[in-house]
This record gives structure tokens, sequence and C-alpha cells, in this order.
């Protein structure tokens, strides 16, 4: 990955928040939560800079954000997609979902769009079950997609 | 008059902000907003009818209510005293609306518990919980009663974990009780890891309050003073509601400092997951929230005898929680009188899958699958034939036609081969592939995996592969043998409950549907048509009329012929990826 040089307003902003957390080393995670809703993603500048504030290995930050799902290394396009992938919405078809995102976007799982507009993941159950299947951009829940409907969507955002 | 509207993540996605809005915008107009008020509240229960509308004190319960029917109900049902029939709920039998949710078949069969308060209070409002006899059981506890004499009333109660492993809540509390220390924490797990369930979820954004009372009367039973919810950070809503109400509890002097004047202390944070199953469990949990990477480790030492910090820590889930405080204020000897002689009480089960009424249901335990799925999920979708219903999610295995009269509890789905897990219930029918369910999930446990120890790690990605070599048609007999065999392996030799009980699906899968997979061996067929690699999309040159429109449509241009001729499909290069089969207007392609 290229290394992205942190503005100065940036290193400043993370010294705020991993102060605000009182530098303590079991505050990590929280650290990330908040410097990643800031971002946006995490990449290994950023934790460096965390780890050094944190007073921990940098290593141990690249740990924590390997191991949690919610953590990402790569930006997010300007308008994630996320198709669930629980189980209530697998029985009900989010596969071929998944697979008219894919084709209509020409993204895999995990990518980003290169005009940067979209990016496509997965996540489980956000609690609409009732909705199955169930995509999310951005905030916004769609419920109850078919495969047909997909195009339409996206066409909202293009 | 209250005008309830739902504001669960289900109905939130459908607009239930902008119904209640637009409401409250309506009765302003005919002045009425101080007479009548909406209020936004937790899950009803009924998802797959929202967004939901309840009436009350008459109980009318409008269903898939839009923004644009707002106006008519408060035109005709506020001021004129006549409901909006057409948003009433139609019974699927006999064609008929039903006004009062007490009528429904969804919850005549139901028994609300754990979920008493939701979808009938405000969660952002203590007030409203107060007056639902809110924390009651706490002041109960902190003035009448020693703390010993609290664990004793749960321990009669008969109270079991509802986070999956159904411990005696009472006992774990008075373990914890017994190991001394400065200081002492009180967990609450929500991190509700089971994809395809969010009975949790449902609880903290409609009814945050009775948690908090739970936990607090916890800590004073085994004398800790703090208290941390464990909560996943997918969860906004119900971290934002339960922020709420920590800060008006500590308002009311119902956390913090001299509760009620008791000389009790107590106070709750909350701790963020970042999205990993494994978390759920309980010393990966405190792992976690110490800011470390959540691998479980050994147990013992329980975390009741050194948890967070290497204090002793009680962890409970959120709906053991919700039980508290009624049975406080209600008895051991009352809840005790609900269910069966080894599981007491209620399940909430998240309904999901092929079912009419998908939803949040609670029932008294020993009801059938038979009552769950025809009495309150309304049957299977389209009519069709039920082929499964799955429980414990990754952990557990499937319950079939056979088990439809078993009473369910904890004791009973273990004896059945799955398991009560956190409640998660998803219903299958003929369009479900068991191979492919068994694929699904161990797909999911081999990625939760933490890769602390091998059995999980090296041998459930051996069963996915087998199980993925199976899909693809080139499984052999031997693999089924393996399947079990590996299967067990892992079972007896992981290190957390994570590993011991991922293989739960293939086993049970294989016991159930042995034929399907055969099927799927020897014959390359899957039955409900959901392996790809083993179907073949053929076009009838007799209804193909030769549109052309599959072959337009097709991603790899699989699909050769000449304008008005019959189209054929080359099966070199078809992805099968069926956009064909939707376009076809005149049912020329098929699947085989
Ligand atoms: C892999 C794994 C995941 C778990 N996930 C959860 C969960 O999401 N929520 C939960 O309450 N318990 C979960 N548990 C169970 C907890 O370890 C623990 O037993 C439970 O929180 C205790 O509370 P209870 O006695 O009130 O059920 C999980 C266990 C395992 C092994
Ligand atoms: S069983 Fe799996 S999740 Fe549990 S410790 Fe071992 S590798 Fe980690
Ligand atoms: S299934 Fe997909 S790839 Fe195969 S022929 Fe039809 S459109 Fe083409
Ligand atoms: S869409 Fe149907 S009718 Fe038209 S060419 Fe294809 S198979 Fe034939
Ligand atoms: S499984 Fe998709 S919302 Fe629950």
């Amino acid at each position: 990955m290229a290394k992205i040089k942190l503005s100065e307003d940036k290193i400043n902003k993370i010294k705020e928040i991993c102060s605000a957390f009182g530098n303590k080393p079991s505050e990590v995670i929280n650290v990330l939560h908040k410097v990643q809703g800031e971002f946006g993603y995490l990449p290994a500048e950023l934790q460096d800079l965390i780890a050094q504030e944190m007073k921990v290995s940098a290593a141990h930050v690249y740990g924590i954000v390997t191991f949690y799902s919610f953590f990402t290394m790569t930006p997010k396009g300007e308008h994630p997609i996320s198709v669930c992938m629980g189980t209530a919405c697998y029985v009900r078809g989010a596969e071929k979902v998944l697979d008219e995102f894919k084709r209509e976007l020409k993204i895999g799982v995990g990518e980003t769009t290169p005009d940067g507009k979209f990016s496509l993941n997965c996540l489980r159950c956000v609690g609409a079950c009732g909705l199955a299947p169930v995509v999310l951009i951005g905030e916004k829940v769609y419920g109850r997609l078919t495969p047909d409907g997909v195009k339409d969507i996206i066409n909202e955002y293009r | 008059m209250h005008l309830l509207v739902c504001g669960g993540t289900g109905c939130n996605a459908s607009k239930s902000q902008e119904i209640a809005e637009t409401l409250k915008s309506n009765l302003k107009d005919k002045g009425l907003e101080n007479e009548v008020q909406v209020i936004l509240t937790g899950c009803f229960g009924f998802c797959e009818k929202g967004p939901i509308v309840k009436i009350m004190p008459d109980n009318t319960f409008y269903t898939e209510v839009k923004p644009e029917d707002a106006a008519d109900i408060v035109e005709e049902h506020v001021i004129k005293g006549r409901k909006v029939t057409r948003l009433l709920y139609t019974d699927p039998e006999n064609k008929q609306h039903v006004a009062d949710s007490k009528h429904m078949g969804f919850y005549k069969k139901q028994l609300r518990i754990a979920l008493r308060n939701c979808g009938f209070i405000d969660p952002q409002n203590i007030e409203e919980y107060v007056g639902a006899d809110g924390y009651t059981a706490l002041a109960k506890c902190l003035g009448e009663m020693t703390p010993e004499q609290v664990i004793n009333e749960i321990k009669l109660s008969g109270l079991r974990g509802r986070g999956g492993g159904g411990f005696p809540t009472g006992l774990k509390w008075e373990i914890a009780a017994k190991h001394e220390a400065d200081q002492k924490y009180v967990v609450c797990n929500a991190d509700e890891g089971d994809p395809g369930a969010f009975m949790d979820r449902s609880i903290l954004e409609g009814d945050p309050h009775s948690v908090l009372e739970a936990m607090t009367i916890n800590g004073y039973a085994i004398k800790a003073t703090k208290g941390l919810i464990y909560i996943r950070a997918e969860y906004p809503l119900a971290i934002n509601r339960l922020l709420t109400a920590i800060g008006q509890a500590r308002e009311y002097g119902l956390l913090g400092k001299d509760i009620l004047g008791s000389g009790f202390d107590f106070d709750i944070e909350l701790r963020y997951g970042a999205g990993a199953f494994v978390c759920g469990e309980e010393t990966a949990l405190i792992h976690s929230m110490e800011g470390n990477r959540g691998e479980p480790t050994f147990k013992p030492p329980f975390p009741a005898e050194s948890g967070y910090n290497n204090k002793p820590t009680n962890v409970n889930n959120v709906e053991t929680y919700a039980n508290i405080p009624i049975i406080i204020n209600k008895g051991a000897e009352w809840f005790s009188k609900i269910g069966t002689e080894k599981s007491k009480g209620t399940k909430v089960f998240a309904l999901a899958g092929q079912i009419n009424n998908v939803g949040l249901i609670e029932v008294p335990m020993g009801i059938t699958l038979r009552e769950i799925i025809y009495e309150i999920g309304g049957g299977i979708k389209g009519g069709r034939d039920f082929k499964a219903a799955q429980t414990g999610g990754p952990s557990g295995g499937c319950l079939t036609t056979k088990h439809l009269d078993t009473p369910i509890d904890y004791d009973n789905l273990v004896a059945a081969g799955s398991m009560m897990g956190s409640g998660g219930m998803v219903v299958m029918d003929d369009t479900s592939c068991m191979v492919a369910i068994a694929k699904f999930y161990l797909e999911f446990t081999v990625e939760e995996s933490c890769g602390k120890c091998t059995p999980c790690r090296v041998g459930n990605k051996r069963l996915y592969e087998i199980l993925e070599k199976i899909t693809k048609g080139n499984g052999t007999m031997e693999d089924l043998d393996t399947l079990r065999n590996l299967g067990r392996v892992i079972k007896d030799t992981a290190l957390c409950g994570l590993g011991q009980t991922s293989p739960n699906p293939v086993i049970s899968t294989i016991e159930n549907f042995y034929d399907e997979y055969v099927e799927h061996i020897k014959d390359k067929k899957c039955r409900a048509g959901v392996c790809k690699s083993l179907m073949q999309y053929i076009i009838d040159p007799v209804q193909c009329v030769g549109c052309t429109a599959c072959a337009r449509n097709c991603p790899v241009n699989a699909i050769q012929g000449e304008k008005k001729m019959p189209h054929f499909i080359d099966k070199e290069l078809c992805i099968k990826c069926g956009a064909c089969i939707e376009k076809c207007k005149f049912n020329a392609i098929s699947i085989q």
C-alpha cells in the first residue's frame, strides 16, 4: 500500500483521541473505534501513530485491527454496500442478490469500484431479518430485495 | 389515547420514524397533540408485517403502515373512532380482518416475560419503565432482601442462562458471591454473534432499563460495584438507547452512589465489540474488554473466580437479565410454574427463514415446534413443505419433521442433536439444500475461528473443504465417514465452545439428511437446486421463440442462436448465474 503522509491536522486529531482515553493500553479498541469513525479506515500509518501514543507495539495494534472484522484497512467507497449474509437472509436468497451486485458493479467482495463510488462487503445479521434479504447502503436499509431490484438501487446512487 | 409506533431496527428501516413524525404533525393540525401521544417503542415482534402501529387502549393493530396512512389513522380512528380496515391484519385462514392483536394467531400462543415491555413503553423514557413496575424489584432487593435472599430467589426460580449454555443463573451468582475481592464485576453479554438472531438487540432497543435494573440487582447480590455491557458496535440504535437509559438512571439516583439511600454503589459502562463471533464466549469477551484480541482461554479459572482484570466477574446474557426483575417482583414460585421440569420460564426466538410470520417471539418452554411453525409462524411460505428448523446457529443442529411434536427445552434440543443456543430459529423448506447449509455454517466458523488451537483452526477448514467438494459433485462416500470422525475429534479436543460445537451443523445434517448427501455424491444431484455445480441450464427448443432476451443478458455470452430461432446454452461457458431464466418470458429455460 502506498504510504500516506498524515497531515498535521490528522496527527493532532488522533493524539487528541488517544489522550481522551487516557493513553491507556487497555483502551486501544475504543480508540480504534473512534479513529475509524473519524477517518473511515485504519491504514498502517494511523496504526503506527496510535501505537506510539498508546504506548503499545505496532504489532499489537495490527493484531487487534486484523482480529476484529469491524476494523478495516482499506478505504470504503463513497457508498459502502453491505449485503447481509446472516442465516435468515441466506435462506431467503441473499447469495443471488450478492451475485447481482458483483455483476452490476464488476467488483468482488471487499473491493471498491475504480471511481471510488461503491464498495461491496458482506455482514452478518443487521437485525432486520423480517425484511430478508437485506442490504445496507451507507446507513440506509433495503429489505426484501430481489436480484431484479439491484440495478435500480444502484442507479439511485450513480 | 396512545399511538405506539414500532421503532425496532426492522420497522425503522421501513420508515417508522417518518410515520411517527407524520402522525404527530397530523395530530397537531387537528389540535390533538396534547390528548393523543405518539410513542416510538421497541419491537412488537411481528416484523413480517411491519411497520406496525398499535393504538392503545383498544389494542388495534395496524400492519404495513406507510407514512401516507397517518392522515387516515388520525382522521378515522382517533377522531371518528372508526378502524381503518385496510390496515388491519387479515387472518390468512378465514380472510377476516383481525382488529385486536390478542386474537392474532401470531400472539395467541406467546407468553411475554422477557419481552414484557417491548412494544408497550417508550424505551427512551424512564418514567414509562417506572410506570410499568420498573425499578420496584431493585427497591425490593435493596430495601427488604439480603444478597443471599436475592440469590436464593433466583436459584428457586430455576432460571437458566439464555446465552446458549443454559447454566443455572442463581448458582452462577452464588459462586461469584463466594469469591471475596476488593473489586468485582457484573458483565452483560450483548455480543449476540449468532447470524440470524436479534433477540438481545430487540430487548436492548425496546426495554433497556430492565437490563440495567437486573445488572444492579446482580451487583447487589454478589457485592460488585461495577457493571459493564459488552455490545456490538454494529448495533448503533441499541447503543444509543442504552446510553440514554444509563444517563436517566443516574439522574434518578438508580445508578451511581448510594442507590435509593441504601448505601449500595453501582454504575454501568459500555464496552464495544468489533465483529468477532468468538468474543461472545465469556473468556474471549473479557480479554476483548481488556483491550486485547478476543481469544478464549482455558477454563478453569472461570470468570466467577478470575475474570475482568483478574477479578471475580459474573457474565450473563441480555435475555437472562431481562427475566430477573419480574422474577423478583412476582416470585420464584410463579416463574417456576412456567415451562418444563428442567427448563423454566420462556425463551425468545428470532423466527426467520421460509416462514410466513417472520419476527420475534417469546414462548413458554415446552411448546412444540409444530405450534411455533404452524400457529405462531403461520406456516411455511407459499404453502410449501417444512423441511428443517435450525436452532443454536453455527453451534446447533437442525430439527426435522420427526421433531415437530417434541416439547422444546434445553435438554430435548440437545437430545435431538441441536441446542437452544441464543435463540435463532431459521425455518427451511425444500428450496434449502442441507449440504449447502452445513457448508454455510462451516464457512462462518472457519472465518470466525480465532486460530488459537489446531483442531478448530485446521479441522474446521478440512470439514469445509470436504463439504465444498461434495457440493461441487466430487465427493466420495468415504468423505462422509471423514466428516463424522473428524467432526467428533474437533468436538472433543477444541479449546473453547466455538470449536467444541462447530461440527454440529455437519453432524446433524448428515444424521437427518443422509440421503441428500448421498444424492450429491452418487447421483451428482442437488434436489433443492442450490448447488450450482450440479445444475445445468437448458433451453427447451420447442418453447423458445428466439426473442434473444436471454442471450443479451448473459454476462458471459454463453447463449447462442439466430433471432427467431431456438437458442442454446454452451455448458462450458455457462457460469450458472440464473440471469437468463429470469429474463425469459416464455418459460423456455429450466434447471436440471
Ligand atoms: C463461540 C461462542 C459464542 C457465544 N456467543 C454468545 C453471545 O453472543 N451472547 C451470549 O449471551 N452468550 C454467548 N455465548 C455464551 C457465553 O460464553 C456465556 O456462556 C453466556 O454469556 C453466559 O450467560 P448466561 O448464563 O446468562 O447464558 C457464546 C459462547 C461461545 C462458545
Ligand atoms: S476452538 Fe476455535 S475459537 Fe476456540 S480457541 Fe480454539 S481456535 Fe479459537
Ligand atoms: S445461467 Fe447465466 S451464464 Fe448461464 S446461460 Fe444463463 S445467463 Fe448465461
Ligand atoms: S429468452 Fe426465452 S424465448 Fe427468448 S431466446 Fe431466450 S430462451 Fe428463447
Ligand atoms: S440475517 Fe440478514 S438481517 Fe438478520
